[in-house]
């Protein structure tokens, strides 16, 4: 009994070094991509539409609701001490430093992080990487690499978009629902927000970029690597599912070690 | 003596098991293919008839032993010596691998565009030849999903021989496929070997269809091979398991084949 416990932990423990060595590696042959010629530039304009275009709407939704609350919440607490001139600096902080990253990269996680994973975990099992292997043809290059640099492209866009709309949505709900003053508003945000706290965000978004497409697509990539996750369709679904919800946890503890770091 | 295209010495390969163990797939299997000849690799399912293939590609290490082509050791290589030896074979697989998110023309064209210098028009001109030869034009602009399984094996031939490779693998070609389209798809083969006169390598358990194709059979039972001879030589042996063989799987369609 207490053998059996030990062998499932050294089991499982050689799994994480396995795990983590394959995904390094996976890394470092997807950065490596990005200087083989020749470079597929219609795919990465194919999946910078994809990930970018196909993500505004639900970034500006997202963007659009939580800038609202913020405005709402944030007028109800500072309301309590007088002070809701100070509501467009609270708002916009609070956006560009956290949440415009964070949500962006969370819901890029969910749409196309997904899809990237079910893609190319679906390439595995139909055999259709192996077939590109077979053709001495680098799968890197020819299908990771542009992923990778699409996203670090465009979640950066995104987050910017977020922290727009989110900041105009703040001053919908402050401005016009609950009266503060639309100077103090625009103002209070000039003056508090510096280039650091945007260099921040800026940093924050690049690194949560990686983190969504290493993970995601590294899912797909090894399904038939990962412990638990079965076989055939089955296998899909699971890696898509760890995909998403890994991506989302590594956001939010590097979102944290990143403040702690860089504030 | 004749040319070998490939080569297995004392190769051994095994799979880590849910308990801890090891299962051992093929253990000391040794065996040549000859230039230009046609092998058929058959044996029942968890032979370690697809994993033999996925070898030879270097898709997956050995865990001993040694792998040749054409004289040259490949075990192990990788980079672009690996790039180098893979681009001596076509590979058709077993549900064709075509990609989802490309149609006829851009599948079969893809070999071409990665690892040829040739121009687009260049490119066009042999592979519109290419889906012509194997009856696929008015087809070039669907898309995989939009083909039947017949269609897709043949734009899966279509797309390995584009490089025009000296070693053709077939794994479990006729799969998925009714009596009729089977036969078309050998008769494709025996056409296609005799136009480019590669050397075929065909996984398959497609028992006696794919023996008619055959110069050399070689049968794994157990992870070691149990038979390795010629079709009309296991016909007339006395061997007790190959006899045995014979009659389970050949039966008197095969014999009577023979004797027309």
């Amino acid at each position: 009994m207490q053998r059996n416990r030990v062998a499932k932990l050294g089991e499982t423990v050689l799994y994480i070094v396995q795990d983590i060595g394959r995904m390094g590696l996976y890394l470092w042959l997807a950065c490596k991509g990005a200087f083989s010629r020749p470079f597929r530039f219609a795919e990465f304009m194919r999946q910078m539409h994809f990930i970018g275009s196909g993500s505004v709407m639900v970034i500006f939704f997202t963007a659009a609701s939580t800038g609202m609350v913020l405005g709402l919440q944030g007028y109800y607490s500072l309301n309590k001490f007088g002070a809701e001139g100070m509501l467009g600096s609270a708002v916009a902080l609070t956006l560009i430093m956290e949440l415009g990253p964070v949500l962006t990269a969370i819901m890029v996680a969910g749409r196309a992080g997904s899809a990237m994973c079910a893609e190319l975990g679906i390439m595995r099992i139909s055999e259709q990487i192996d077939a590109l292997e077979c053709m001495a043809v680098d799968p890197f290059r020819y299908l990771i690499t542009p992923k990778f640099l699409a996203a670090l492209v465009s979640i950066p866009l995104l987050t910017a978009l977020f922290d727009v709309v989110g900041i105009a949505g703040g001053y919908v709900a402050g401005v016009h629902l609950m009266g503060v003053n639309p100077g103090s508003y625009l103002e209070g945000m000039k003056s508090s927000v510096t280039n650091h706290d945007i260099w921040l965000g800026t940093v924050k978004s690049f690194v949560f970029a990686l983190l969504v497409v290493w993970i995601s697509t590294g899912r797909g990539y090894f399904v038939y690597q990962i412990r638990g996750a079965g076989f055939g369709a089955q296998s899909v679904s699971r890696v898509t599912t760890q995909a998403v919800v890994f991506s989302s946890i590594s956001v939010l503890v590097f979102d944290y070690l990143l403040t702690a770091i860089l504030l | 003596m004749e040319a070998v295209a490939i080569e297995f010495r004392d190769v051994v390969k095994s799979f880590a098991k849910q308990d801890g163990g090891r299962q051992i797939v093929l253990d000391h299997v040794s065996f040549t293919i000859p230039v230009g000849k046609t092998t058929v690799i058959a044996g029942g399912s968890g032979q370690g008839k697809s994993v033999l293939l996925k070898l030879i590609l270097g898709l997956m290490p050995v865990d001993s032993g040694r792998i040749l082509v054409a004289g040259e050791d490949v075990t192990g290589v990788r980079g672009r010596q690996l790039e180098r030896l893979r681009i001596r074979f076509g590979v058709l697989f077993q549900g064709s691998a075509l990609f989802d998110s490309l149609t006829v023309y851009e599948n079969v064209a893809l070999p071409l565009r990665e690892r040829s210098t040739k121009s687009e028009a260049e490119i066009r001109e042999q592979v519109m030849a290419s889906l012509a030869q194997l009856e696929l034009n008015g087809h070039e602009e669907k898309f995989p999903a939009q083909l039947s399984g017949g269609m897709r094996k043949r734009v899966g031939l279509a797309r390995a021989m584009q490089l025009k490779p000296e070693i053709m693998l077939f794994d479990e070609p006729t799969t998925g496929l009714d009596p009729v389209m089977t036969q078309e798809i050998y008769d494709l083969f025996a056409r296609t070997q005799e136009q480019v006169g590669y050397t075929a390598v065909i996984v398959s358990h497609d028992i006696p269809k794919v023996f008619n194709l055959a110069d050399q059979v070689i049968v794994l039972n157990n992870g070691k091979i149990d038979i390795f001879d010629s079709p009309e030589a296991m016909q007339w042996s006395r061997e007790p398991h190959i006899v045995d063989f014979v009659e389970n799987t050949m039966g008197k369609i095969y014999q009577s084949h023979l004797v027309e």
